[in-house]
């Protein structure tokens, strides 16, 4: 980091359309030299769109690109790097079964045709001292937690030089502690003046924390921007979403029954290599509880799910369900109502190239009326009831004979709650039913979770997002290296606690 | 019954490699075929073609290496016809191996029917095994040339993917067609490439069973060889040398058999036979289950398309 300060990046009027939809009209965007800029919209606002015109993917149909105000022309996102303009993806674009070193040789523009490991490690190793973080570069990226993934990421990016980065939901895959961890090291290096950062985000918390200025996007148009030190929270919130946003109590029905409803003992679970990854949980839920199962990705909660939802053989211990040994066969499923919403629910729960009524219907297509005596499909009484469904929930776009997987997110997250909670239910277990979900389909959604329990279902929330837990759970647990290792209520929450809990520091 | 035993065990190790250099050369071929993201089971096809098309030039020329030459060109072609047909949009390399594999062996036996009856010189093997005077080893030291080569082959790929450019975008598109076209690689190219270059080295695999072992060409002369590369592949953990040791334990499991009728056990000689068939079937089984991740698979390899 030799070289003067980064360019000054600005993009002017820029206007972009896919046919007939103007995805971005007349937006402005000033990245100044040195400084950490956010990107804020919720999602479909055309922050991507705007960040892919100025890599280079997208050309816009209007407007125009400026470095150190020159207007300038970036064909391809190899041409961005001539630029010093790099991007970090919202999913990983390393190799799993690469080492660090590996991966960051080969995003190099120019490879000896015999490399020389030493010589690569050495150089590495002594571009990553002046790094403000360190990741070891024999280790294999599988092996590496997202936020060491996602540093590697930007490593990357930094050891070919870009001076600009822009990073797209950096933390979308990362736990809070990583997240701010990452982003602090961000903001040391923008203050450094090595460094100006565009980061998109949805999360206020993020922009309040970290970002000296913000842009803010609403459905394809500027809407606003500013100092953050200058702006109130409430105030960008209001920009993002207009002036619709109601902030909605989730009013809670305090439940004096104490019936156990969902009973796991001892439950073990391998993982896909044959690791014991769930050692031994014990955990009981009642009605008309949240139970929230919070942890770092990674310590087991995605194959207890898996077990829960029957999608995986536990190795040991026993789930009760009303007192009654627990299997999950299609039978038990359904005479216990013990429903499932998994993380990334169109490859977990979905059949993307069915269309979204028969999706809806998974649960209940050989009954009456969806099935004539069973066995006959009855097509319109299905639809009816996708109809209702669609309504109800407010899917988008409302039509049932869509594919599923040409949903947005939300959507199809919106529509497995809808199959799972149609009916009655007696247990939901819920993984991060919100993730890389924008503020209003968050909010619907949490407040169907709340709703649920309070017309008295035991709900077992697993999410990574522990203000989600939070904001949800009448009971707190902890997973660490397959256990549950701390238990509290919500409302007597230490933060810290759980904290390190989390990390296994808890002696 | 003491000298017998040895015999038998010094008849394996000279079956090991006789046997098992098709093997080598066929799983060699695979294995670079696989490291850059596509599953060829047209290997099979390509090692017929290879021993037919090395027996007919051997025996136009006179020239056994000039046939061995000519099978691994007929491979390449094969390969790279296959790979081409690949790199259009959604076409599956498992259905587009099969046709090769039908294709290979159909257009062998086509082009081959003149060759059945002649006789093409052979494949002149090292002695390295004239300082022993008991008959059985310096028979199984009697080396073909081809093997040694497919030991220097297997020693080079391996030191290639490791170490040189070329070999680090090869593993760059076997394991992310994405990120290798985020980086800007040619990823069809590059597939193109190595699945020629594994063609060529099955057709080199061919040739070895028409003009060195059993040195003949008729329709029955490939056993599964090139299909069961696919198994060796895996049970080689992706890793070329790796690809020796095992193909020596399929040559020395196809040869437990005869080695053993030649010290007088003949019970159970076509079970002895079938062995590397059960340790193809049970590698699979193993290999196969729905609980577990390969380590080692080039990624790509389990992207469905």
């Amino acid at each position: 980091m030799t070289t003067p300060v980064p360019p000054d990046l600005e993009a002017r009027g820029v206007t972009k359309r896919f046919g007939p939809l103007t995805a971005l009209k007349d937006v402005h965007l000033h990245l100044r030299s040195g400084r950490f800029h956010a990107l804020l919209g919720e999602n479909g606002a055309g922050k991507s769109t705007l960040v892919k015109c100025i890599m280079g993917y997208y050309r816009p149909d209007g407007g125009e690109i400026l470095l150190d105000r020159q207007p300038v022309t970036i064909r391809s996102p190899r041409d961005a790097q001539t630029f010093g303009i790099g991007m970090v993806y919202q999913q990983f674009t390393l190799i799993p079964n690469m080492t660090v070193l590996e991966n960051l040789v080969i995003s190099k523009a120019r490879l000896n045709p015999v490399i020389n490991w030493k010589e690569e490690q050495d150089q590495l190793t002594q571009f990553m001292a002046q790094m403000p973080f360190q990741v070891p570069l024999t280790a294999l990226v599988s092996s590496l937690a997202a936020g060491e993934k996602q540093k590697v990421e930007i490593l990357k990016q930094l050891a070919l030089r870009n001076r600009i980065l822009i990073l797209d939901e950096p933390t979308s895959v990362l736990t809070p502690h990583e997240a701010d961890e990452v982003l602090g090291h961000l903001r040391a290096m923008t203050l450094a003046q090595q460094l100006s950062v565009l980061i998109i985000t949805h999360k206020l918390r993020e922009v309040a924390a970290f970002a000296d200025e913000v842009t803010v996007l609403r459905k394809g148009q500027f809407a606003g921007s500013g100092k953050v030190s200058e702006m109130k929270i409430s105030q960008m919130a209001e920009m993002m979403v207009g002036s619709e946003i109601t902030a909605k109590p989730k009013q809670r029905i305090e439940n004096s029954t104490k019936t156990p409803k969902l009973l796991l003992r001892n439950i073990r679970v391998n993982d896909d290599i044959g690791v014991e990854v769930v050692r031994g949980v014990h955990l009981t839920i009642h009605e008309g509880e949240i139970v929230g199962v919070a942890g770092v990705s990674g310590n087991g909660q995605r194959e207890l799910v898996e077990v829960l939802a029957g999608q995986r053989p536990a190795t040991g211990g026993t789930i009760h369900v009303h007192d009654e040994l627990y299997q999950p066969t299609r039978d038990n499923i359904l005479r216990h109502k013990m429903f499932c919403l998994p993380e990334e629910p169109l490859q977990n729960t979905c059949v993307g190239r069915m269309s979204v009524a028969e999706n809806l219907a998974f649960r209940n297509f050989d009954m009456e009326p969806h099935a004539v005596g069973g066995w006959l499909m009855n097509r319109p009484a299905l639809r009816r009831s996708a109809h209702g469904l669609i309504e109800r929930y407010n899917i988008k776009p409302p039509y049932p004979d869509t594919p599923i997987q040409s949903l947005s997110g939300g959507n199809v997250q919106r529509a497995v709650l809808a199959r799972e909670l149609s009916a009655e239910v007696n247990i939901l277990v819920v993984a991060n039913p919100c993730f890389g979900l924008d503020f209003l389909a968050t909010e619907e959604i949490r407040l169907q979770i709340v709703a649920a329990r309070n017309r008295g279902t035991a709900v077992l929330l697993v999410s990574e997002d522990l203000d989600e837990i939070l904001e949800l759970a009448d009971r707190v647990v902890v997973m660490f290296n397959g256990q549950l290792v701390y238990e509290t209520t919500s409302s007597g929450a230490d933060l810290a606690l759980i904290g390190r809990h989390m990390t296994g520091h808890s002696t | 019954m003491e000298v017998g035993w040895w015999g038998v065990l010094i008849a394996v190790l000279g079956g090991a490699i006789r046997i098992g250099t098709p093997f080598l050369f066929v799983s060699l071929g695979e294995c670079l075929t696989e490291k850059s993201g596509r599953i060829n089971l047209g290997l099979e096809g390509t090692l017929v073609m290879g021993a037919m098309t090395g027996y007919a030039v051997a025996l136009h020329s006179g020239s056994p290496w000039l046939g061995v030459l000519c099978a691994g060109l007929a491979g390449m072609t094969l390969g790279a016809l296959h790979s081409w047909l690949c790199s259009f949009r959604r076409v599956n390399d498992i259905a587009v191996g099969i046709a090769m594999m039908l294709f290979g062996t159909g257009l062998a036996f086509f082009l081959g029917k003149p060759y059945i009856q002649p006789s093409a010189p052979r494949l002149p093997s090292i002695d390295l095994g004239g300082w022993s005077d008991v008959p059985q080893l310096s028979a199984a030291l009697q080396i073909n040339a081809l093997f040694l080569l497919g030991v220097i082959v297997a020693i080079a790929l391996g030191w290639m993917l490791k170490h040189t450019a070329w070999g680090l975008k090869v593993r760059v598109v076997g394991e992310s067609a994405d990120a290798a076209r985020a980086l800007g690689l040619p990823v069809d190219r590059i597939r193109i490439m190595s699945t020629a270059l594994g063609g060529f080295l099955a057709g080199i695999g061919g040739s070895y069973l028409s003009l060195y072992y059993p040195f003949n060409w008729s329709e029955g002369l490939s056993s599964g060889q090139g299909l069961m590369a696919v198994a060796l592949v895996i049970f080689a953990r992706w890793k070329p040398v790796g690809c020796l040791w095992v193909s020596l334990l399929w040559g020395g499991a196809a040869a437990l058999g005869p080695s053993l009728q030649s010290v007088g056990i003949t019970g159970g000689y076509y079970i002895f036979n079938a062995i590397p068939y059960i340790m193809t079937l049970a590698v699979m089984i193993i290999t196969c289950s729905p609980r577990r991740n390969l380590a080692g698979v080039p990624h790509e390899l389990t992207v469905t398309r």
